[in-house]
């Protein structure tokens, strides 16, 4: 069976063998070009002196690797994507499996990962070939629907899902997961985060990549004014809210005229400022050593503690349970539960106000938007605000969760992060960005014990996300206003 | 009768490209004033003057007796100008009745349901098609929907650049019975076109404009029988049969 596909396919490629072989020869030439001063030479060292070691091995085995890669990337266009996939995602498998399981000891473990992601890469490319040649136009009528479909059933489906999240620290606490309510947490910070995004780079279209920026100021903020003031959670979250929102102003200004690539690289300075500040302002900051011994939220005045200070009670003695650290945690997740839900609930409302409206429409088109007599600089100022505001709270959630905070918790990759639940859900779309806060957050998480190569396997997801759905996983948008609403009044 | 709008003198630049060079024109109030010259002559750089992007460099912009020269576009669009600008610009992922609400942003709230009533009477295909994209309308549609979203904001003066751009001889002849509807309703347009023939008839007064100049100006069918507004802009667009036998 497997011989009478290749049969038929080489019957297609009439002696281009040939030249596929040329090409793939001459890609691996250049390779070992590349490769020698990278994977060729490795410097040991010794007490004194430093040897340079030759790994012909390794950098016959890359060579290798780059050479079949890019046969079987050119067997993929010659008609051969079903089986090229299915091997490449066979043997990509078999590599997680493996490394996972630690069963088979592989020689170089790095190349070896090198291999993995071209593997994953073919996979992808070749199942994506695959589809689009056989399915065609039908799958691509189909996926344009699946947005519509997803946030149709979003509608009916949110008491459901607001049932599950309310309902997580039940099952932590049955089962005695703890991981799940650490989890939820962190999932439902990112979430927020991506909502409050969402406003700037969704809804108005503005390219953020400092966003991080904001969450650092709310936690700075909430970690400074709860310990030189004694300020409570509570009471310190619209001032972190609020710093956050006249940082968003201040970032806002100096980039009104700019637009996509230009305010992509201002807001990304801005990000990598404020946390270069944080770490040289040692009397504001405490530079890199960050600050501990944040105060933790209580529950309304009723601390979270295994030995309350002399003539107070704590949590588990006001209620009459054990002590158990599991307390402040489930507090902790339905603070941030109730904080995301609060910014899912503004950003739908005022997605049917006019200056929602208006950010939808900034982002389709500034000249028309101000020929209909909106005013753009307040509207893209509203929106950094409003945007940076929702990141303050979640970085004052952030620093009362951990405790301690310092500059290393808020840099780029933080951003990058955010963006990517922002791109991958869907620009604009809510459940889009629950969605892909799960897969994102949530899965490094779940395959933890890949470790670093955790980040790798996040960059190929994301590829393959890019490849399948370059709108993002629900690029569906909802109109703010319903058909019948012009009918009402019938016409004259 | 006093001018609604008056241009004076007006110089504009894009660079060191002038291109306006000393316009002045007016349109009083209850007209409809065409504006028609050759491809690059400065008519939508004209009508983009006077709502301030780009600002004029030289000369005075006067709407209702206030000096509009110096005045923010957003402003100038909230003191009762209103336009539909060349290739449209509609907001192609909202929906028709959203791109709708988008004209109504300068207009009291308490309006929008009636006023949504009247452009979805003067356009009632616009009703079928509430629901849907603004991108996915056909050419025509969008047209229309430029023209009843600036009618949205209950403009005193409507700007209108080239309606009959890319649209079906029909759907021409439909647009500037339109146009002479609203007028007809109150409002005062100004209106550039290629087509010279339709706008020249519908057109109560016109000016032909030549590379960033007023060429002539003249009532609509002074022009309309004016030997060189004929050579340059009417023959070979549009035959005498068509002038004699094809009235809009
Ligand atoms: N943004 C701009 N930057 C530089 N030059 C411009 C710009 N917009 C217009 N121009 C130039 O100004 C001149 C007038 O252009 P304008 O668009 O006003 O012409 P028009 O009369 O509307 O022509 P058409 O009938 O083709 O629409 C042209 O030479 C054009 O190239
Ligand atoms: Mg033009």
């Amino acid at each position: 069976m497997q011989k009478a596909v290749a049969a038929e396919a080489g019957a297609r490629l009439e002696g281009g063998w040939a030249e596929m072989l040329r090409d793939a020869a001459s890609v691996a030439a250049v390779s070992i070009a590349l490769a020698i001063p990278l994977v060729g030479f490795h410097l040991i060292d010794h007490l004194s002196t430093t040897q340079v070691e030759f790994r012909f091995g390794q950098l016959f085995y890359a060579v290798a690797v780059i050479f079949l890669g890019r046969l079987g990337l050119l067997l993929i266009g010659a008609g051969w994507a079903r089986p090229i996939a299915s091997f490449t995602s066979a043997l990509s498998l078999a590599w997680l499996v493996n490394s996972a399981a630690s069963a088979v000891p592989v020689a170089y473990p790095a190349l070896g990962w090198f291999t993995f992601l071209l593997a994953a890469t073919l996979a992808v490319r070749g199942w994506h070939t695959f589809y689009r040649d056989t399915a065609g136009a039908a799958a691509k009528a189909r996926q344009a629907g699946l947005g519509a479909m997803v946030s149709r059933a979003a509608v009916h489906l949110t008491p459901f899902l607001v049932l599950v999240a309310v309902s997580v620290p039940f099952y932590a606490v049955m089962a005695d997961d703890k991981r799940a309510v650490d989890l939820g947490i962190l999932i439902f910070t990112y979430i927020m985060l991506g909502w409050g995004l969402n406003v700037v780079v969704g809804l108005a279209g503005l390219l953020d990549l400092g966003y991080v920026a904001f969450y650092a100021v709310g936690a700075y903020c909430y970690a400074i004014v709860s310990i030189e003031l004694g300020l409570s959670f509570w009471e310190s979250l619209p001032l972190a809210g609020a710093l956050a929102a006249t940082f968003g102003v201040l970032l806002g200004f100096p980039v009104l005229r700019l637009r996509g690539d230009y305010l992509a690289i201002v807001t990304l300075g801005f990000g990598e400022i404020i946390r270069i500040i944080l770490l040289n302002w040692n009397e504001l900051s405490n530079g890199p050593k960050g600050i501990g011994n944040i105060p933790r939220p209580g529950f309304f005045g009723i601390a979270f503690t295994a030995s309350p200070p002399e003539g107070s009670i704590a949590f588990h003695e006001y209620f009459g349970l054990d002590y158990s650290p599991m307390h402040r945690q489930i507090f902790l997740y339905y603070i941030i539960l109730v904080l995301a839900m609060v910014t899912n609930w503004f950003t739908l409302r005022i997605r049917k106000l006019p200056i929602g409206r208006a950010w939808e429409a900034l982002r389709e088109d500034e000249t028309a938007c101000r020929a209909l007599g909106i005013n753009p600089t307040n509207t893209k100022l509203t929106a950094f605000a409003i945007g940076a505001m929702f990141g303050g709270f979640a970085g004052a959630f952030f620093a009362t969760r951990q405790g301690f905070i310092s500059p290393e918790s808020f840099n780029f990759l933080e951003s990058a992060i955010i963006l990517a639940i922002v791109v991958l859900g869907g620009m604009g779309s809510q459940i889009g960005v629950v969605i892909a806060a799960i897969v994102l957050i949530g899965g490094p998480e779940w395959f933890r014990d890949l470790e670093l190569y955790r980040m790798l396997a996040f960059g190929a997801l994301m590829v393959a996300i890019m490849i399948w759905r370059p709108q993002g996983l629900l690029a569906h948008r909802d109109p703010t206003i319903r058909l019948g609403v012009a009918g009402r009044g019938g016409t004259p | 009768m006093s001018a609604m709008l008056s241009v004076q003198g007006v110089h504009t630049f894009y660079g060191h490209i002038e291109a306006l060079r000393g316009i002045d024109l007016e349109v009083r109030k209850g007209e409809i004033v065409a504006l028609i010259g050759s491809n690059g002559a400065g008519k939508s750089t004209l009508l983009m003057t006077i709502c301030g992007t780009p600002q004029a460099a030289k000369g005075r912009v006067v709407f209702d007796g206030r000096d509009i020269t110096k005045v923010p576009t957003h402003e100038i669009m909230r003191s009762g100008i209103a336009q539909a600008p060349e290739g449209r610009r509609i907001f192609p992922r909202m929906t028709v009745l959203e791109n709708l609400q988008m004209g109504a942003s300068s207009a009291p709230p308490e309006h929008f349901a009636e006023d949504l009533e009247r452009a979805l009477a003067i356009f009632p295909i616009l009703k079928e098609r509430q629901g849907q994209r603004g991108g996915t309308l056909s050419g025509g549609e969008q047209q229309m929907l430029a023209i009843a979203r600036a009618l949205m904001s209950r403009p005193r003066l409507l700007l209108l650049d080239e309606p009959s751009l890319g649209l079906a001889p029909m759907t021409v002849r439909r647009i500037f019975q339109v146009i002479r509807d609203i007028n007809r309703q109150g409002v005062t347009i100004f209106l550039v076109e290629q087509n010279a023939y339709h706008a020249l008839r519908l057109a109560h007064r016109a000016y032909v404009m030549v590379t960033g100049t007023i060429g002539m100006t003249g009532t609509g069918a002074e022009l309309l029988a004016n030997r060189e507004v004929r050579a340059a802009y009417l023959e070979g667009g549009v035959t005498e049969e068509v002038v004699a036998g094809g009235a809009p």
